[in-house]
């Protein structure tokens, strides 16, 4: 046994989140571990690769105790962590980046030459394109995590544990990370993988084990063990039905919003779309093929240099999202650390932030708030099980909550929801999709933006597909399938082929 | 809608008596620059008796009145993720224009309450014109504001120096009689600077905590993105921040101007510095999204009685003054960092 976790707990204040937790890691195999966000997965992971202190347990390496005090502890050992939210200096070099911390000398100076040498190796193997004088500032979110592994490459690895690498990776790196995982594999070393998709650890893994409210579930070989009896034991439950019948869609359900001929300098060549009353619309496409970029565009975020925007066939001006806003169209962003939720803040002027004038008479009512608050809890199952105060402290399927009930707090018409499930358990998911079914049951229209083929051919009635920022194509009942979806993605179908193919 | 959602309202309850307790490590961060202030006033008793005298209370709490104006300006401009350099320089100009205009309608108006009110007038628009200067600048420009506030701060203060030739501008005597009553006289006992001093405090901290643009400044300061994204309109929101410095320095100069009825190059050298630090020892983030009116009060009127207690004693020379400044300073903000750190937050 390369790694071992025996009978671990650990307790934030009066708050244990791993109870009596065994792990076996071995050398040459990749293990995923699974859980719903909150599970324990992130801390348990972290106690291994000396980011935490278990409460009590031990950890062994190669059966002897190891009492890691900090990560570099463990990166000694060969026990190295990549993280899910990216841990590189921005303004560094890709190199830089790579050697930080443990930068190859020649005397007194940086050996700038061999760093750079190793550091074009290991991208290499990674069969990235990436610079490593570039500045990672100026990198892709996916480059970003190439580089993330890279470093981890270039280090003496036995163990590398994986915190969601595949969140912000496109289908075609998702397969470059795992062939380089297949590799790693058989050098030896053991490979501790999380992931809420359990298509890629169906595919990846060689042992699973599944965490549930810090308790060990389950923890056995892949083979015998399907997807579905791991998702009910991650959930404790069964779920059926994940996706819920769409709603009937009368024929003569009228058109409350319509994007004409939208230009984005940069990111959309061409596209037009229209909303139905009570319908989902999905997006489909490649990340960076324009979807978010359209939509931000029609809602004013981001700049357009063409374009036109009818809400119930008349035309309007949305200049900024508070003109959105007031044309009754929320919009959910897929970055909820980033753009969605001000972390620091407490919880409740989060979730009042967007709406905050139905509060003030003019000045801020407190008790008002807090009501609409709790209200928020209770209808989106906000739970408060650790004693946060404040976004950052909830757990990645709450937070996404909480951006719900913020976005939800104006009442729209229309809800513009981008990647809702990124990052979250399977319970969650289940959660949000039957929130989507609710809210066309009640007359609202949403646009669904997912990376996630079986969200968009689950939930939607019509997918509109994008390719290299032209919409390619609309599909309708019939159409909608992985493989049609797949081929307008990639523009081998759809408008605006030829263009591409000879422009 | 609320079927599938609320399926686990048990976990909520349980979660809410845990929330309380935690507060109370919270309160303790909360109520330290007060609880300095206690403690350095203790020493100044300890030290000579006659600092709880009431003239002496009352001339340090006027005294602290100008930094403390400026320094409630500045909560809001920090809390807001940005900074204002210039408002030192900014008071000196406003007092050269002031005076230079009050002077010179003297002939029209005569030595009355008309030219003082214009005097007034003109300051306070001045300081909002001033403050939009540096708003739209950093803002649409989208210049960093240390840049930006340095930049006008080196213009301010050498349009006061042009505007007074390199000598000091003085105020008409026969004016200066009517204004001093705004610097020296008092109602119910307290002096009128301590008044305006109250009033600004007090309207600051509805405006930061109970109205849309303080919540919003919180927002700015913490996530520009998150708070575009929650439909703010963020460039204007920071433009105000700097009116509201602006008005602030004008007011704080319109009590200032009849103190000594005069204005030079050398007119609120550092004052901008001080403000800072006011409203750093109040509790505020220098990187913004947390922010704090009566902190910010405290700090300044901690700055004052620095001094007073140093002139007061023989034990330190008053020269001293900016080393135990410095010295607290530099302490408060380690013991808000530590126990920032302690409470996880």
């Amino acid at each position: 046994m390369l790694l071992s976790a025996r009978k671990i707990c650990r307790s934030f204040g009066d708050n244990q989140v791993l109870f009596d937790v065994d792990l076996d890691l071995q050398a040459g195999e990749v293990h995923a571990l699974l859980g719903e966000n909150g599970a324990g997965k992130s801390t348990l992971v972290k106690i291994l690769a000396g980011y935490l202190r278990p409460t009590s347990g031990e950890v062994l390496l190669e059966g002897s105790q190891r009492h890691y005090r900090a990560s570099d502890e463990a990166e000694a050992d060969g026990v190295v962590m990549i993280h899910q939210e990216l841990a590189l200096a921005e303004q560094l070099s890709v190199e830089e980046n790579i050697f930080l911390g443990r930068e190859l000398r020649r005397g007194l100076f940086l050996d700038r030459r061999a760093m750079r040498e190793r550091s074009r190796e290991a991208l290499a193997e990674l069969e990235t394109d990436v610079d490593p004088r570039a500045r990672v500032k100026d990198l892709s979110t996916s480059d970003q995590q190439m580089v993330e592994i890279a470093k981890a490459i270039t280090r003496d690895v036995r163990v590398l544990i994986m915190d969601e690498p595949t969140a912000t990776l496109t289908e075609n790196e998702v397969k470059v990370l795992f062939a380089l995982i297949a590799r790693l594999r058989q050098r030896g070393v053991a490979i501790l993988y999380i992931s809420h998709k359990l298509r890629e650890i169906e595919q990846i893994a060689d042992r699973v084990t599944v965490l549930r409210d810090g308790h060990l579930v389950d923890s056995g070989p892949m083979a015998g063990r399907s997807k579905e009896e791991l998702a009910r034991l991650m959930v404790g439950r069964e779920i059926n039905e994940m996706y819920p019948p769409l709603t009937h869609l009368p024929a003569d359900a009228p058109v409350v919003l319509e994007a004409r001929e939208f230009l984005v300098p940069g990111a959309v060549k061409q596209a037009s779309f229209t909303l139905r009353r009570g319908e989902v619309l999905g997006f489909g496409g490649v990340v960076g093929a324009g979807r978010t970029a359209l939509l931000e565009a029609v809602l004013g975020i981001r700049a357009k240099s063409a374009g036109q925007v009818l809400r119930n066939g008349q035309p309007v001006v949305l200049r900024h999202l508070r003109d959105a806003v007031r044309h009754r169209i929320a919009y959910l962003t897929e970055d909820r650390k980033g753009k969605g939720l001000v972390l620091n803040m407490d919880l409740r002027s989060n979730v009042t932030l967007l709406n905050l004038r139905a509060h003030c008479h003019p000045l801020i009512d407190r008790r008002r708030e807090e009501h609409a608050f709790q209200e928020a809890i209770q209808r989106f199952d906000i739970r408060l099980r650790t004693a946060a105060r404040t976004a950052a402290e909830l757990s990645g399927g709450n937070q996404q909550k909480l951006l719900l009930a913020k976005v939800m707090s104006i009442d729209p018409e229309i809800v513009i929801i981008n990647e809702p499930t990124r990052g979250i358990d399977v319970g969650t998911k289940h959660q949000i999709y039957h929130f989507i079914h609710e809210l066309t049951e009640a007359g609202r229209s949403v646009i669904l933006i997912s990376s996630e083929m079986g969200e968009l051919i689950g939930l939607s009635h019509r997918v509109a597909v994008m390719c290299a920022g032209v919409l390619t194509g609309v599909l309708e009942g019939e159409q909608i399938n992985e493989q049609e979806i797949m081929q307008y993605a990639s523009g081998i179908k759809g408008v605006g082929v030829d263009e591409q193919r000879y422009g | 809608m609320s079927s599938v959602m609320a399926n686990n309202k048990t976990t909520n309850k349980a979660a809410n008596p845990t929330a309380r307790q935690k507060g109370f490590a919270i309160d303790l961060k909360t109520w330290g620059p007060f609880v300095a202030l206690v403690v350095l006033a203790l020493l100044g008793v300890l030290i000579n008796p006659a600092f709880l005298g009431l003239d002496n209370l009352s001339n340090m709490l006027t005294r602290s009145a100008f930094i403390g104006i400026i320094a409630i300006g500045a909560t809001f401009v920090i809390t807001a993720g940005g900074l204002d350099l210039s408002v030192g320089a900014m008071a000196a100009f406003i007092a050269g224009v002031m005076i230079i205009l009050m002077n010179s309608l003297v002939e029209q108006f005569g030595a009355g309450l008309t030219t003082v009110l214009f005097g007034i007038g003109a300051s306070l628009l001045l300081g909002l014109c001033a403050g939009f200067i540096n708003g739209i600048v950093t803002t649409k420009g989208k210049i960093e504001a240390f840049i930006v506030t340095l930049g006008t701060m080196g213009i301010y203060r050498s349009l006061v120096t042009y505007l007074a030739d390199g000598g000091t501008l003085t105020l008409d005597w026969a004016v200066r009689d009517i204004y001093r009553p705004v610097y020296y006289g008092s109602f119910l006992g307290i002096t009128i600077p301590v008044w305006v001093f109250f009033f600004v405090a007090v309207i600051g901290y509805i405006l930061l905590n109970y109205t849309r643009f303080g919540r919003y400044c919180f927002a700015i300061g913490s996530n520009e993105k998150v708070a575009e994204y929650s439909a703010i309109h963020v460039d204007r929101i920071k433009t105000m921040t700097y009116m509201l410095q602006g008005v602030c320095v004008a007011l704080a100069t319109i009590i200032y101007v009849p103190r000594l009825g005069s204005a030079s190059g050398a007119t609120g050298v550092l004052w901008e510095l001080e403000a800072i630090a006011a409203v750093i020892i109040g509790g505020t983030m220098l990187k913004g999204g947390h922010g704090r009116i009566w902190g910010t009060v405290v700090g300044a009127i901690m700055l004052t009685m620095i001094g007073n207690i140093l002139n007061l004693t023989d034990a330190i020379s008053n020269y001293l003054n900016g080393t135990v400044q410095g010295i607290i300073i530099i302490v408060a903000v380690y013991l808000q960092r530590a126990s920032w750190r302690k409470t996880g937050a």
